[in-house]
């Protein structure tokens, strides 16, 4: 009875001192109730962001969700290429052609001013603090200013011209390159460049035998990925300056001859699709 | 004698001279003759190729270049040297900003849900590699299709205004996060999954405690990258589809109105709104990393 007791009491004892040493274990165990919290803040924090959104800007879910059906019954209906549409196929290529072209000679034109600019921007090539500072302003301007505005602007004295086109989408692709390159350059070539410098080597000759080799990978991956982004956003500028495969787009969409603009889509899908799978075979072998 | 018997024998020799290339001049080539290289030279070759071809052939309309060129840096410079508002008051322009604030938070929002369901059918550690193949090609077709063309389908359908918008915008984040998803979900650690299996947990089990915890932070990064993303297209779309927003608002003083104070204006608006955002993403990244 005696020695019953006198275990409890031990035990007892334990428990209390266990109770005192407590702080630690509760500490490890409120890792999870911590996560557990953060996750219901987090997640009630996007259903009130939800919320407010969808009465900003008079939302209905229920229009939203009966809504997919209805396209996708009318897309099987309407949407699809008729007699009159194919007719009209070798204009639309031709057209589809002359955005690709566009995209293409868009990005090889900002790629290389912005490779040069980046130069500047970059810490390996030890510019100027102030010049690489400038640098980084305009590439965050560029980037920055909607093509839409580019567009509107250069509508005034270009009017509706490929050109139009040509600067509103280089302006946009020279900004987020030139930010683009230089974290590349930053990342890829550090250590070759501080060996190159150790070496002796000027600024000129670590740029052409460190830098440029070992971010040209980056780099062409960098194009490739702008080429592909630039078809897609020139089938919105063509649209506002009436040019390339967008305006071809929305006057049939405008005339409501829903069959050549299905055909506009098909032929749109098929080059992204295409440049896609282009480029990441490149990629594979570059990379 | 015997020794140099010995030299000559070994391949060492010879070899290095096989592999030295010198340049014409007679200096040593110092870097590797490799296929990454030559196809990189090939790849620019083509891109450049291709852009002289395009100069050489676009149809430019008789355009007086150093005409357009000087009026459009005079423009640039009323555009951005004397912004003002006329046709809309600030409260008004900030509204539309909110509005267009919120289509992008509503398609991201939609988007992120949909992409973690698609993207756990999509990555291929653990889905089918049927279901896989099957749902990357149906996403790559959606992805190819451009964010307008999408919001001008779903007008037909839905009529003009946000749902068209939102669904539009939903359609293309879709199509992104799942493949960036993916590729997060792909880069979690094999063996975290095999031994959760062999413990017995269920798929759900797998995806709630080992994938969910170890790429969130990568994901969280890809949706407010993708949040930047549908902000600026939600300004897109707002001015060539008529969605509403500050987009409209642009598309009316620059196409209507030919006011370029009050495009000015705007424009400087919808920067202080991209670069807030910039900064916004950037601390929340470092948060979560």
């Amino acid at each position: 009875m005696q020695s019953k007791q006198v275990n409890k009491k031990v035990y007892n004892d334990k428990t209390e001192n266990n109770a005192e040493r407590a702080p630690r274990p509760e500490k490890q165990t409120s890792i999870f109730v911590k996560r557990k919290r953060s996750f219901t803040l987090v997640f009630l924090g996007i259903i009130a962001l939800f919320a407010v959104s969808a009465l900003i800007t008079e939302y209905n879910v229920i229009t939203g969700f009966e809504s997919i059906p209805k396209a996708v019954v009318w897309m099987a209906k309407q949407f699809i290429p008729d007699a009159k549409a194919w007719s009209r196929l070798s204009s639309i290529l031709k057209k589809l052609a002359e955005t690709a072209l566009v995209s293409v000679a868009v990005t090889v034109c900002a790629a290389i001013c912005a490779f040069f600019l980046s130069l500047f921007g970059t810490k390996t090539t030890k510019a100027h603090p102030l010049v690489a500072r400038i640098v980084r302003i305009i590439a965050a301007f560029f980037r920055n200013v909607p093509d839409v505005v580019w567009a509107m602007l250069l509508l005034f004295s270009f009017g509706q011209n490929i050109l139009t086109g040509f600067f509103a989408l280089f302006f946009a692709t020279f900004g987020m390159l030139t930010r683009a390159f230089i974290e590349t350059i930053d990342e890829v070539s550090a250590s070759c460049v501080e060996a190159l410098y150790a070496t002796g080597a000027t600024s000129l000759q670590t740029v052409f035998n460190g830098v440029i080799p070992s971010s040209m990978p980056e780099i062409v991956s960098w194009v490739l990925y702008m080429i592909e982004t630039n078809i897609r956003s020139s089938t919105l500028i063509g649209m506002l300056t009436a040019t390339g495969i967008g305006y071809l787009f929305d006057l049939y969409y405008k005339r409501m001859d829903y069959g050549s603009a299905s055909l506009v889509v098909i032929a749109i899908v098929i080059l992204v699709i295409a440049i896609e799978i282009i480029s990441n075979r490149i990629r594979k072998v570059i990379m | 004698m015997s020794e140099l018997n010995m030299t000559e024998k070994l391949p060492v020799y010879i070899d290095i001279k096989e592999y030295m290339r010198k340049t014409r001049s007679g200096k040593i080539k110092t870097t590797a003759k490799s296929k990454g290289g030559i196809a990189i030279r090939i790849t620019i070759f083509a891109l450049v190729a291709l852009t002289v071809y395009g100069f050489l052939t676009f149809d430019y309309k008789d355009i007086d270049m150093a005409k357009a060129v000087a009026g459009t840096w005079n423009n640039a410079k009323v555009l951005f040297g004397q912004p003002k508002l006329t046709y809309n008051t600030l409260a008004g322009a900030l509204k539309e900003l909110l509005v267009t604030f919120s289509l992008g938070a509503l398609s991201t929002i939609f988007g992120a849900i949909i992409a973690f369901f698609g993207a756990l059918l999509c990555a291929k550690n653990i889905a089918n590699p049927i279901v896989s193949g099957i749902t990357k090609s149906f996403v790559a077709f959606i992805r190819a299709v451009p964010t307008i063309l999408w919001v001008l389908i779903f007008t037909v359908a839905a009529g003009l205004g946000s749902v068209a918008a939102v669904i539009g915008l939903t359609f293309h984040s879709c199509g992104y996060l799942i493949k960036a998803y993916a590729e997060s979900i792909e880069e979690v650690d094999a063996g975290t999954i095999e031994a959760l299996k062999a413990s017995g947990a269920s798929f759900w089990q797998i995806v709630f405690q080992a994938m969910l915890p170890s790429s969130i932070s990568r994901m969280t990064a890809w949706t407010f990258l993708r949040f930047e993303i549908n902000f600026t297209n939600a300004i897109a779309v707002g001015a060539a589809a008529g969605a509403g927003g500050i987009g409209f608002d642009l598309y009316m003083a620059g196409s209507h109105y030919f006011d370029l104070r009050e495009l000015g204006f705007i424009t400087y608006i919808v920067f202080a709104a991209v670069i807030l955002l910039e900064i916004l993403a950037t601390g929340i990244k470092a948060k979560v990393k």
